[in-house]
C-alpha cells in the first residue's frame, strides 16, 4: 500500500467506498481494447481506468511486463491519434512527452539535496563524539577552527573554539585523565547514536534498514515490496543513516544513498499519471534513480549510469540511459551547489597526482587483486553465514541488543588507534593522498636523506622511512585487522549500512602498505635488477597512495563483481586516466580469483539468502531438462485449475477460487477440449466478481461468468450473465511440452515474464510459473528448493 | 491534502537551495589558505586571511613574511594557497533542521508507544483497548488475498475521522513491516 501514497487510495476497503464504479459497470460489456492484445475496437478511452485496482498487483508478487509495456504502447497510441484533433490535445501529447524529461529533473533536484544534507550532518555528528564548538554548536571541527589563526603546521585542527568534551567536563586536555573522559565519551555517544538509530526503523520503517540494493535490484526484475520506497521509509533511511554512520560503525553510506534515491524517484512519480500507473515505466525511472545515487555518492555520474546498468537494473533501454546520465548530471550539479565541504569538490577523497607507474609496477599491482579477490570471497562467506545464524537462531531475536553491542566493541576498539577513529572516508583521504611538502602527517614522516640537506631544500622523493612512519605501518596493520573481522558482522544489521566504503578502506590500507614497502624496498635496493632501470636514486618512482588507490579498487571489485563501473567510477574519483591500466588489472584479476570461490557478488548472494524470486540474467542454464519436466501439475498432484469460457457460474468460480491458492487461471473452451481462451488473473477476477455483486443488477451465485464475445443465449428467467472478457489476458504464451528448458528460461528473461502455460498437441497441460523454474535450478545446484520463498 | 504536503515540501526544498546561493557572501565565508613547509631555520606554518580571488597569493597572504629579501620568492615557491568558500548559513540550516526532525520523530515515538495506550486506556476502558490492538490479520496469510480483505470490508460511519483511520492503516502496515523483517526474517535478513 505504500505505492500509491498521494494519489487516490486503492486500498481494498476503500475500492467499496469510492462511488466510481456506476460509469464503469455498465460499460464494462463494451471493453475490449487496452490490456487484451487483440483490440482495436476502441469503444472506450484506453486512457481511463477500466476498474480501479485490476491491473494493480498484489504485495510481494511479480509483475506482468508484458502487460505493462503493451498499456504504455497503447496510452501512447492514443495520446498521439488524439493529439491531431485539438491544441489541447496537441499540447497534452507535447506535456506528456517532456513528462519524463521533468521527472529526471526533479529526482536529481531532490536527491541531490538529500544527499547534501546528509553529508552535512554525517560530518557534524562524526566530530560531535569528540568536542563540540564554542563559535556556534552547529559546526564540526574543520569548521570551527575555519578562521582560525591559530593552527599550527602541526596540528592543523588545533583552535582554542574547538572543545573537547574533556575539556569542556574536567577542564583539562591533556593526561590519563582527559584521555579517558575523551574515551568514554567516545563510547556513550556512539551507544546513545545507534541505539537512537535501531529504535527509529523498528518503530517507523522497518523496511529502512540495510543496505537496499538486494531489494532494488529484485524490485527492478518486476518484483513489489509495498512500502519499501515509500514516504517513511525514505525519512527514516535519511534520518537513521547519519546517525549509523556517526556512530562509528564500519559501514558506507553508498548504498542506503542509492536507497534513498529511488525512495526519491517513486515519490516523485506520484505527480505523473504516466509513471504512477504503469509499473514498467516505473522501474525505467528508478534505474535512473539508482544512477543519481551513486551519482551523488562519489560525484561520478558517468560511473553512476554504468553501476545501473551493470549492477542494479534488469531492463535498460537506450533511452534510459540519456535520461540517467541527465538525472546524475543534475543532483552532482546540486549537489557542488549546496558544496557540502567547503571547496567545491563532491566527494571528500578526490585526489590530484598525476605521477607516473612504471611496467614492472603491474606486478604489485596484480598481487593486490588477488588479494581484493580473496578478501571478497572471504568476505561474502563470512558474511552469509553471520547472517544466516541471524535469520535463524535467536541471534535474530534482539536486533536492538545486537546493534548496541557490534558498537560497543566497536568504540572500544577503535578509539585508541587513530586510524580506525576517524571515520572510512577520512582514512580513505588520507591513504590516497601522495605525501607532499605541505603534509604533516604521520604517514607521511619520512627521514631528510642526510647528503641532500646542504642546500637547505628537503627533497621528495626516494626517502626512508621514518619513526613516524613506522608508527603508522603498524597501526595501519592493526587497523586491517580490525576492519576485516568488523565489517563481516556490521553489515546486515537493523540499521542502514552500506558495503563501499569499508571495502575501500581495507583494500586502501593494504595497497598503501604495500606500497609504502616497495617504496622502501626501492631504496635500500637501488640496484635489484628489477628496479636498475627507472627508479635510479634520488627519482620518485613509486607512489604509495596508487598503490593504496589500487588495492581499494581491487578489494571493492571483488566483493561486489562490478567491473567497468567500478573503473570509471574510480577514475572519476581521481581525475588521472594514466592509472586506468592498474586499475583494470587489479580489477580483472581480483574477479577472477573471487569468482574462482563462488560466482555471486555480495548483492546476489543476499537475493538468495532472501529467497526473493530474481532470475539471474548472467547465468546460464546448463541442463538438459525440457518443459514437461519443470511444470505443474506433475504426475500424481491433482489437475490443472482452470476455467471455462462460458460454462461456470460466479459461486462456482469463486469457490474454485477460494480453494486454490494460485495467482492466475488459464481459461479453456470446454474441460474436454481443453483449447485454450486465455489467462485471467486472481486479483482481478476477486476484484471484478466483487464489484459487480455490488454495484450490477442481478448478479447472484447462480448468474453465469462469461469470456466470450458474444453472450449466449439463455432462458429469459435465468440471472444476468457476468461478462469478464475485458480482464482476460487473450494471448497469454505458450510453450509446448518438449520445449527444452533452457529456451523457456530464456524466454522468462527476455519477456519478463510471470507464467507460462504449456500445450502438448494444441491442448493445454500445464503451467510453469517463475517460481517452479527457480525451485528447479535451485534443485539442479543442489540448494534448497524451498528457499524460494516469493512469487 | 496530500498534494498540498508535497507542495510545501517542494517550497521546502526551493527555498534550501537558494538559501545557499544567498547565504554564501557573508565575509566570514570565503578564505584564503596558505600552507608553507618548513625552509631553513623557519618553521612551517599555515596563514589565513579574508581576501578574495583575485588576492589569494603569497605575498597577499603571508603576513608578516618570515624570511628577508631575497629568500621571499624562494619561499613563496614552496607555499601553497588556495581560496575556499562555504556557507555557514546552509551549514546552520541544515543541522538545525535536522535535529528537529529527529526530535519530531522522537518524541512522536514517545507518544505512540507510551503515551497513547495510556491516554486510550483512561477514556474507553480496558476492553477497547484489546479490541484495537488485536490483530484481526490471521497469522497463516499477513498478506491476504484481495477477496478476503473484500469480505470483510464493512460499510463504515461517514463520522469516522480520516486522519485516525490512516493511521489506524499506516500502523498496520508498520507492524506487518516489523513482523516481516524483525520477527519472522523474511525480507532484509
Amino acid at each position: 500500500m505504500g505505492w500509491e501514497l498521494w494519489s487516490r487510495q486503492l486500498d481494498e476497503e476503500e475500492l467499496v467506498v469510492n462511488g466510481e464504479y456506476d460509469e464503469h459497470s455498465s460499460s464494462s460489456s463494451s471493453r475490449a481494447a487496452g490490456m487484451n492484445g487483440i483490440g482495436h475496437t476502441k469503444l472506450v478511452d484506453p486512457l481511463e481506468d477500466p476498474l480501479p485496482g485490476v491491473g494493480t498487483y498484489e504485495d510481494f508478487n511479480t509483475i506482468d511486463w508484458v502487460r505493462e509495456k503493451s498499456k504504455d504502447r497503447d496510452r501512447h497510441r492514443e495520446i498521439t491519434n488524439k493529439s491531431r484533433e485539438s491544441t489541447v490535445a496537441l499540447l497534452h501529447s507535447v506535456s506528456d512527452a517532456f513528462s519524463g524529461w521533468l521527472l529526471m529533473l526533479l529526482v536529481g533536484l531532490m536527491a541531490g539535496a538529500l544527499a547534501g544534507g546528509i553529508d552535512i550532518a554525517a560530518h557534524w555528528m562524526t566530530d560531535l563524539k569528540e568536542g563540540v564548538c564554542l563559535n556556534g554548536f552547529w559546526f564540526n571541527h574543520e569548521h570551527c577552527c575555519w578562521t582560525s589563526n591559530e593552527t599550527t603546521f602541526k596540528e592543523r585542527d588545533r583552535c582554542p573554539q574547538w572543545k573537547s568534551w574533556a575539556e569542556l567536563i574536567a577542564g583539562t586536555s591533556e593526561g590519563p585523565f582527559a584521555y579517558i573522559l575523551n574515551y568514554l565519551m567516545y563510547i556513550i555517544w556512539a551507544l546513545l547514536f545507534s541505539f537512537l538509530a535501531v529504535t527509529l526503523v523498528r518503530a517507523f520503517a522497518p523496511y529502512a534498514c540495510g543496505s537496499g540494493i538486494p531489494e532494488i535490484k529484485t524490485i527492478l526484475s518486476g518484483f513489489i515490496i509495498r512500502g519499501y520506497l515509500g514516504k517513511w521509509t525514505l525519512i527514516i533511511k535519511t534520518i537513521t543513516l547519519v546517525l549509523a554512520v556517526s556512530s562509528g560503525l564500519s559501514l558506507g553510506k553508498e548504498g542506503p544513498l542509492v536507497h534513498v534515491a529511488c525512495c526519491c524517484a517513486n515519490i516523485l512519480c506520484h505527480l505523473f499519471t504516466k509513471y504512477r500507473k504503469n509499473e514498467a515505466k516505473r522501474r525505467e525511472v528508478l534505474s535512473a534513480a539508482a544512477a543519481v545515487g551513486v551519482s551523488v555518492a562519489f560525484g561520478a555520474p558517468i560511473g553512476g549510469v554504468l553501476f545501473s546498468l551493470e549492477e542494479v537494473s534488469y531492463y535498460f533501454p537506450l533511452k534510459t540511459l540519456w535520461r540517467s546520465f541527465f538525472a546524475a548530471l543534475v543532483a552532482a550539479f546540486t549537489l557542488r551547489s549546496i558544496n557540502p565541504f567547503g571547496n567545491s569538490r563532491l566527494v571528500l577523497f578526490y585526489v590530484e597526482f598525476h605521477a607516473p607507474w612504471h611496467l614492472v609496477e603491474l606486478a604489485p599491482f596484480i598481487l593486490l587483486g588477488i588479494f581484493g579477490g580473496l578478501w571478497g570471497a572471504l568476505f561474502i562467506k563470512a558474511n552469509i553465514a553471520w547472517c544466516r545464524l541471524r535469520k535463524t537462531t535467536r541471534l535474530g531475536h534482539y536486533p536492538v541488543i545486537e546493534v548496541l553491542v557490534v558498537t560497543a566493541a566497536t568504540a572500544l576498539m577503535a578509539f585508541p588507534n587513530s586510524y580506525t577513529r576517524m571515520s572510512g572516508a577520512e582514512l580513505i583521504s588520507e591513504l590516497f593522498n601522495d605525501c607532499s611538502l605541505l603534509d604533516s602527517s604521520q604517514l607521511c614522516g619520512y627521514k631528510q636523506p642526510a647528503n641532500t640537506s646542504d642546500t637547505g631544500l628537503d627533497s621528495l622523493a626516494d626517502r626512508p622511512a621514518g619513526e613516524g612512519l613506522y608508527t603508522a605501518l603498524w597501526q595501519l596493520a592493526l587497523a586491517l585487522i580490525f576492519k576485516i573481522l568488523i565489517t563481516v558482522i556490521t553489515f546486515g544489521m537493523k540499521v542502514p549500512s552500506g558495503l563501499f566504503i569499508p571495502s575501500m578502506a581495507v583494500g586502501a590500507i593494504a595497497g598503501r602498505l604495500l606500497g609504502v614497502g616497495m617504496e622502501q624496498l626501492a631504496y635500500y635496493n637501488h640496484d635489484w635488477l628489477i628496479f636498475r632501470g627507472w627508479c635510479s636514486p634520488g627519482a620518485d618512482c613509486i607512489t604509495p597512495g596508487l598503490y593504496a588507490m589500487v588495492g581499494a579498487a581491487a578489494c571493492l571489485g571483488g566483493v561486489t563483481r562490478m567491473t567497468v563501473s567500478l573503473v570509471v567510477i574510480m577514475f572519476e574519483l581521481t581525475g588521472g586516466l594514466e592509472y586506468i591500466v592498474p586499475l583494470m588489472a587489479a580489477t580483472m584479476t581480483s574477479k577472477w580469483v573471487a569468482d574462482a570461490f563462488g560466482r555471486e557478488g555480495i548483492y546476489e548472494a543476499h537475493i538468495r539468502l532472501n529467497g526473493y524470486p530474481f532470475l539471474e540474467a548472467k547465468e546460464e542454464f546448463q541442463h538438459s531438462s525440457l518443459a514437461v519436466d519443470v511444470m505443474r501439475p506433475r504426475r500424481g498432484d491433482p489437475a490443472l485449475a482452470v476455467l471455462t469460457q462460458d460454462g461456470m457460474t460466479v459461486g462456482e468460480v469463486e469457490t474454485l477460487v477460494e480453494s486454490t491458492h494460485f495467482s492466475g487461471f488459464p481459461v479453456v473452451v470446454s474441460p474436454e477440449s481443453q483449447r485454450l481462451v486465455g489467462f485471467v488473473l486472481r486479483r482481478d477476477l476477486l476484484i471484478s466478481i466483487d464489484n459487480a455483486r455490488k454495484r450490477q443488477d442481478g448478479i447472484v451465485s447462480a448468474s453465469k461468468v462469461v469470456f466470450t464475445e458474444h453472450t449466449p443465449a439463455q432462458p429469459p428467467e435465468a440471472p444476468p450473465q457476468l461478462r469478464l472478457r475485458n480482464i482476460m489476458d487473450l494471448s497469454p504464451f505458450t510453450v509446448t511440452d518438449h520445449t527444452p528448458m533452457d529456451i523457456t528460461v530464456d524466454i522468462f528473461r527476455k519477456l519478463g515474464l510471470r507464467q507460462c502455460l504449456v500445450t502438448h498437441n494444441g491442448r493445454l497441460l500445464g503451467i510453469i510459473t517463475k517460481k517452479d523454474i527457480l525451485k528447479h535450478m535451485a534443485q539442479i545446484a543442489n540448494r534448497d528448493p524451498d528457499s524460494i520463498l516469493f512469487n | 491534502m496530500m498534494k498540498f504536503l508535497l507542495g510545501v515540501e517542494a517550497l521546502c526544498l526551493a527555498s534550501f537551495v537558494l538559501l545557499t546561493e544567498v547565504s554564501a557572501k557573508n565575509s566570514e565565508d570565503i578564505r584564503c589558505k596558505c600552507i608553507c613547509p618548513p625552509y631553513k631555520e623557519v618553521e612551517g606554518h599555515i596563514y589565513k586571511q579574508n581576501v578574495s580571488l583575485k588576492d589569494c597569493n603569497c605575498l597577499h597572504v603571508v603576513e608578516p613574511m618570515p624570511v628577508e629579501g631575497k629568500d621571499v620568492e624562494a619561499y613563496c615557491l614552496r607555499c601553497e594557497c588556495k581560496y575556499e568558500e562555504r556557507s555557514s548559513g546552509t551549514i546552520k540550516f541544515t543541522i538545525i533542521l535536522y535535529l528537529s526532525i529527529l526530535g519530531l520523530l522522537l518524541l512522536y515515538m514517545v507518544y505512540l508507544t507510551l503515551l497513547e495506550p495510556m491516554l486510550k486506556r483512561r477514556l474507553f476502558g480496558h476492553s477497547q483497548l484489546i479490541q484495537s490492538d488485536d490483530d484481526v490479520v490471521g497469522d497463516q496469510q499477513p498478506f491476504s488475498n484481495a477477496h478476503s480483505v473484500l469480505s470483510r470490508s464493512h460499510s463504515r460511519p461517514n463520522m469516522l475521522n480520516k486522519v485516525e483511520h490512516a493511521q489506524q492503516r499506516w500502523r498496520r502496515q508498520v507492524q506487518e513491516q516489523r513482523k516481516s523483517v524483525f520477527d519472522r526474517h523474511v525480507v532484509l535478513s
